[in-house]
């Protein structure tokens, strides 16, 4: 369970990116943030494992508060938590199978890591989500020589390979045409379901939300205002969600404090 | 119509013929304070052609006798290249590290790294060649160690700016995966700076493969000392067959660099 | 399906496939490594006795000494003049030279003919050039003005005559479709493209030059480089080490100023 309470994320001295949130996912659920650009769904998303420190509030997974975690435990920490990008941020220049071992860098030793002397278990596993994913062909294929589809499928599995007890998802598909865009999602939502996984997906693209999660939650300005079952996000909810400019927010915050 | 536009038409304004007039004014009168402030023998100057046309009468033919020994001497030279260049390659992968603003470890380590690299590269390597002949007596080893120390701050400089300019985004993937600094290192950030720092290995062989036909002329060895030698006593014939020889290692150095690069980028 | 390949086993694809040739290339470059080392005449006595002396250098060079500061500027001068000459002259040279280089200008023999003088120029170290050139027209400011006209136009030539080759040729099209002649061909259509390549290339040709200059001048071509070698030749550590402090800031000042001075223009 992931349980995330009165978290603010403020940089330099300017309005909080984040503005006491609260959220919880709780079993294997798919959840969406969605949001326009500038909302903070990225700040929040990366908050979660540390990749941005928050500025004050508790995150907590599975009973372990992660805002104090320093050095070697928050490096524990991040083990459990998977993590796709948007640009798929793969090392281009190694192998498919060195950057799906990748997602084990933190259980391995560093000497077993820098000889590429994988444990069997971990190889094994790297075949049987490369398989499940219909990549497996390309194990000694550098990374650079596929398609967008493809590297995207690579960054799913160097994050399952973690075996994370949570996966976040920044904008997964954007880069992505829209069929690609559909297999990634399908295969995400399926993968969750097998795994027992929950999953938080930052989204822009709201049909594939309403599609393929099993609840949405709809930021603005830093703030959760939508908190529902994708069937109750009306045309009301979505303007009130993307209407407006994040610079007329700002304009009305300053007004506000 | 256009009884807005002039009718004259200038490419310059005045302001910008100005300028450049007054650059190209001083431009001259620098030139002209050297030429006659400069401690030249006039008639010498005038005499040079002359001398330089029977210079190199008395270097045709060149006398081929010594060429085996030349040619053992400029394997040496060789050697000197290469061995200084893989020295410097393994001595600049930390310095890099230490100067490059993203991975440093911190202020002090940065300006360390930068230390070692601007005083590496300021100072000649004909100028470190003088002082390790002064320390290890004159040979290959002080010409070696010249040449390293020239290289390191070189090979330093561009890897460090190759580690600056890495993607960030698989750095920050592997951060979240929970990997460990060195691997992180090993994973996201070697496989990224590898080919940079294989051609500028090989761009700096190549400099050394030239800057080590020189070590010689201060005692620090290689080619240098037979054609100092040979001048020196002035056997100019065989002066002109080590020209000829340096020329070919030169240009063999070029070609063989040139397909090197092309393997590996 | 593939029940043959142990799905549990997986090793990173090595760069060269074959293993003979993968296995052969390690070892004759491990071969090649201890026969180079070996080769080195390491004198272990020397090398130690090495360290007493660099104590003794380092000694007496601390700390530097300014007392002859008029013997330090009258030779800094003399290579500010020397570089200066050497660039005027070299960039007025490399002019004809890079259009005989260029492959889009110049007929095949002209072509060969303009390779050659900068695959010349551009393989002799200065050094090996001064003192060729010290022996001509013997010791002196001279000689070191000779051999860095011939660097210039190794390097400025080499690179003007890779910027002829990539102009815009419409333009020349252009002018000689309105039937202009040669010349003003020249200079309306071509001049105006590399021009300020030109310019860039002087800027950077007068700061290597300085460079340089302090190296010739160790073999007697003149300026701080003699000032330098004179001082190491009479173990006066102390003064070599002011003119090499000297020389750095120079270098440091010139390398700060020539790249303010491109990216302004």
């Amino acid at each position: 369970m992931l349980k995330i309470a009165d978290l603010v994320k403020r940089y330099g001295t300017g309005e909080p990116v984040l503005k006491n949130l609260d959220l919880t996912v709780e079993g294997t659920s798919i959840v969406a943030v969605i949001g326009s650009s500038g909302a903070g769904k990225s700040t929040l998303l990366r908050c979660i494992n540390r990749l941005v420190e928050p500025t004050s509030g508790s995150i907590e997974l599975n009973g372990v508060e992660l805002t104090s975690l320093r050095g070697k435990d928050l490096r524990m920490a991040r083990r459990r938590i998977g993590m796709v990008f948007q640009g798929f941020n793969l090392v281009d220049r190694l192998t498919v199978m060195e950057n799906v071992q990748s997602g084990r860098l933190g259980y391995i030793s560093t000497w077993a890591a820098i000889t590429r002397r994988y444990p069997k278990d971990d190889i094994a596993r790297a075949y049987e989500l490369m398989e499940r994913v219909g990549i497996a062909q390309y194990a000694n294929t550098r990374a650079d020589a596929l398609s967008g589809g493809e590297r995207q499928r690579v960054g799913v599995v160097r994050a399952l390979m973690q075996r994370p007890e949570i996966l976040l998802a920044d904008e997964p598909t954007a880069s992505l045409d829209p069929r690609t865009s559909e297999a990634i999602m399908g295969l995400m939502r399926d993968l969750a379901h097998e795994l027992d996984l929950p999953i938080i997906i930052n989204i822009h693209n709201v049909t594939e939300a309403k599609e393929y999660t099993d609840r949405i939650v709809g930021m603005r300005y830093g703030r959760i205002i939508f908190d529902d079952a994708p069937a109750a996000l009306d045309e009301d909810a979505m303007e009130a969600i993307y209407a407006g400019s994040p610079g007329a927010d700002r304009a009305a915050g300053a007004q506000a404090a | 119509m256009s009884a807005l536009h002039p009718r004259t038409w200038a490419r310059f304004t005045m302001r910008q013929r100005l300028q450049r007039y007054g650059v190209l004014l001083a431009c001259a009168l620098a030139v002209a304070w050297a030429l006659d402030s400069i401690d030249v023998i006039w008639p010498w100057v005038w005499d040079s052609p002359a001398q330089m046309a029977d210079l190199f009468g008395r270097m045709v033919p060149p006398d081929a006798t010594n060429l085996p020994n030349i040619l053992w001497v400029l394997l040496e030279t060789v050697n000197i290249a290469t061995l200084a260049t893989a020295l410097a390659v393994v001595l600049a992968v930390p310095v890099a590290w230490l100067a490059a603003q993203n991975v440093t470890p911190n202020r002090a380590t940065l300006w360390l790294g930068r230390l070692i690299l601007v005083s590496s590269r300021s100072v000649n390597t004909i100028i470190w060649a003088l002082l390790f002949v002064a320390i290890f007596g004159p040979g290959i080893v002080a010409g070696i160690v010249a040449i390293t120390f020239r290289s390191v701050g070189f090979v330093g400089k561009l890897l460090g700016e190759a580690i600056e300019e890495i993607d960030r985004r698989p750095v920050e993937a592997l951060e979240a995966t929970g990997a460990s600094k060195a691997a992180i290192v090993a994973y996201a950030i070697a496989p990224q700076v590898m080919p940079t720092l294989a051609a500028v290995a090989i761009l700096r062989w190549d400099i050394n493969l030239r800057e080590s036909t020189v070590l010689g002329l201060v005692g620090a060895g290689g080619i240098g000392i037979v054609l100092q030698g040979a001048i020196d006593t002035f056997r100019w014939q065989e002066a002109a067959t080590v020209l000829l020889c340096i020329l070919a290692l030169v240009i063999a150095g070029e070609i063989v660099s040139a397909l090197l690069r092309r393997r590996i980028l | 399906m593939t029940a043959a390949v142990p799905r549990d086993w997986w090793r990173k694809p090595p760069l060269i496939a074959n293993p003979l040739a993968r296995w052969g290339l390690r070892l004759a470059i491990a071969v090649y490594l201890v026969w180079a080392v070996s080769t080195l005449p390491i004198d272990w006595a020397r090398a130690s006795e090495g360290l007493s002396r660099a104590g003794r250098i380092f000694g007496g060079a601390f700390p530097p000494s300014f007392a002859r500061s008029g013997l330090l500027i009258d030779g800094f001068l003399e290579s500010l003049r020397i570089a200066l000459l050497a660039t005027a002259g070299g960039v007025a040279l490399s002019i004809p030279v890079a259009f005989m280089a260029a492959r889009n200008i110049a007929p095949t023999p002209v072509y060969w003919i303009g390779r050659g003088i900068v695959i010349v120029a551009r393989s002799f170290h200065p050094v090996i050039v001064a003192i060729v050139f010290v022996k001509a027209v013997g010791f002196g400011p001279f000689a070191g003005v000779l051999t860095l006209i011939v660097y210039s136009v190794g390097f400025v030539a080499k690179m003007l005559a890779e910027r002829i080759e990539e102009i815009d040729f419409g333009q020349v099209e252009a002018l000689r479709a309105a039937g202009a002649p040669l010349l003003p061909t020249l200079f309306y259509a071509i001049f105006p493209q590399i021009l300020p390549r030109q310019i860039g290339l002087a800027i950077y040709q007068l700061d290597s030059n300085l460079r340089a200059s302090a190296v010739v001048g160790i073999v007697g071509a003149g300026g701080i480089g003699s000032t330098l070698a004179n001082a190491f030749g009479r173990y006066d550590y102390d003064f070599a080490l002011a003119i090499m402090i000297v020389i750095v800031g120079a270098i440091l000042l010139t390398e700060a100023l020539s790249g303010w001075i491109r990216t302004r223009i």
